[in-house]
């Protein structure tokens, strides 16, 4: 019996993604066993020509990592749309935006600005920044267009699981393939992990008060981390109340607060907000300026609740007068 | 004509989300219409338990789905029905308005007052006011884009791209 094919493909990503499938460890041998990797341009030499030559919906799952910014990453995920019988989501940047759809903050003339004639380490007195197309003398060479917005994979083609993360951690991972190998999948659309917050499985939870009254906030740096308490008791940030769990609590038991890589519960529609509500909510103060000043201490709110999410979130990008919010 | 003209020319009527306490904010908008106060007609309000329900996902919903502002009205401090919900909706309030500063929307788009029971001159004056405010400031373009849309938007933008010099 012929093995099912697999891809994977990274857009707008870190690799930390691809690192995790290496982090299988031996188990990627049982997983190279079961499977006929197709394409994975990050391990093995296919080009796009060889996807393009598969028979539709002939690779059995695809895994997709990366947010998507630009023309080229847009083409080569509808490609392998049209090829996967699966696609899977891989990771918070295909999930929800991730870290690169903090760029939705600016537009492309000021990232491109910044990235090619703002950084104090830039020397372009020219102003010369990528261009779509140039001549050269051996013919026309061609960048990929950048996107003003960046989106996540399922506000661009349809997709079928989803793998939260950054990145995702090997055990659901695991599962993961094992229910695709063994054709166990739940209904279209389902988050491949558990449906539980992380404050509900923390190793600390018996530590967390009973309603928590925070006076600051502080940054890890600012302070000694006791490593059995209850991390927002400490002043900490952590983002375990309205994060999906599944990641065996690895930030908290290194002693870091949670960021909320692992998005919202299947309840929350936008996870910036609802994160945002459980943190002020906690503010131990009644009086408008003290509550003004205590929260004054999250430097950057934006950044802080919708770190691995803005692109998913109800606003999805910052609002340009007179341009549209989309 | 474009949104941004008709709100010069004065035809822009914008529209605004109320979510008004029941005990306090809404018994004083019922009170400006028994007492027959009029006021501009451009908010729907939304009868809420408490000031303290409102989640900030429907403040961003309502802008999502084409409000151009957002009106909370809740308690006096001190006053509220349920000890503290309205001082909760204050905490919530006061770093949303941060986070929504940043994604560029003004702040006088989403206002948050207490008015109490018997201030039915209070509602006729915020109503008036915020509509005043919204007509100036014009429409908020947040559209609600379904997703079989999206690949129309990106053909625009790749489009929109092409031949450009960035």
């Amino acid at each position: 019996m012929s093995k099912p094919k697999v891809g994977f493909y990274w857009c707008a990503a870190c690799g930390g993604c691809e690192e995790a499938v290496v982090d299988l460890n031996e188990d990627i041998l049982k997983v190279v066993a079961a499977v006929d990797i197709l394409f994975w341009p990050v391990a093995l030499d296919f080009k796009r020509e060889d996807v393009e030559k598969l028979n539709d919906r002939e690779l059995a799952v695809c895994f997709i990592n990366g947010a998507i910014r630009s023309s080229e990453q847009f083409e080569m995920v509808e490609l392998l749309r049209k090829k996967s019988g699966l696609l899977i989501a891989f990771g918070s940047c295909s999930h929800l935006g991730g870290i690169p759809g903090l760029a939705n903050l600016f537009n492309r003339e000021a990232i491109l600005a910044n990235s090619y004639k703002e950084v104090f380490s830039v020397e372009n007195p020219q102003g010369i920044y990528p261009q779509q197309s140039c001549q050269v003398p051996e013919g026309t060479v061609t960048l990929p267009a950048l996107w003003n917005t960046v989106k996540a994979l399922d506000q661009v083609i349809d997709v079928d699981y989803y793998l939260p993360g950054c990145p995702p951690p090997v055990e659901l991972i695991k599962d993961a393939v094992a229910a695709i190998l063994g054709g166990k999948l739940p209904a279209k659309g389902t988050v491949l992990a558990p449906d539980k917050a992380l404050c509900e499985v923390c190793p600390r939870k018996e530590s967390k008060p009973e309603k928590p009254q925070l006076r600051e906030f502080k940054r890890p740096h600012e302070l000694v981390i006791d490593t059995e308490k209850c991390l927002l008791a400490q002043g900490l940030l952590c983002l375990g109340s309205a994060t999906r769990s599944g990641c065996g609590s690895a930030c908290v038991n290194g002693n870091m607060p949670c960021t909320g890589c692992m998005g919202p519960t299947s309840r929350v529609l936008d996870y910036g907000a609802k994160a945002l509500s459980a943190i002020a909510s906690l503010v131990g103060s009644n009086d408008e300026k003290e509550i003004a000043a205590i929260l004054g201490k999250i430097a950057d709110p934006t950044g802080t609740f919708y770190r691995y999410s803005l692109p998913a979130s109800l606003l999805h990008r910052t609002y340009n007068s007179g341009q549209g919010g989309n | 004509m474009s949104d941004k003209n008709k709100a010069n020319s004065g035809n822009f009527e914008p529209r605004i989300v109320a979510f008004f306490c029941n005990w306090c904010t809404y018994t004083a908008a019922d009170l400006a219409g028994t007492a027959r106060m009029t006021y501009a007609p451009n908010a729907r309000v939304v009868r809420v338990m408490c000031s303290g329900r409102l989640d900030p996902q429907f403040i961003l919903m309502a802008l999502r789905e084409g409000a151009d502002g957002v009106l909370i009205g809740g308690c006096h401090p001190g006053d509220c029905h349920y000890q503290e919900g309205n001082y909760k909706t204050l905490r919530r309030f006061t770093l949303l308005k941060r986070l929504l500063q940043d994604m560029g929307i003004e702040n006088e788009r989403v206002r948050m007052e207490w008015i109490a029971a018997s201030e039915g001159d209070r509602v006729q004056k915020v109503m008036n006011e915020m509509t005043e405010q919204l007509k100036k400031l014009g429409p908020l373009h947040l559209e609600p884009v379904p997703i079989d849309t999206v690949h129309k938007k990106v053909e625009e933008s790749v489009a929109q791209a092409e031949g450009v010099k960035i």
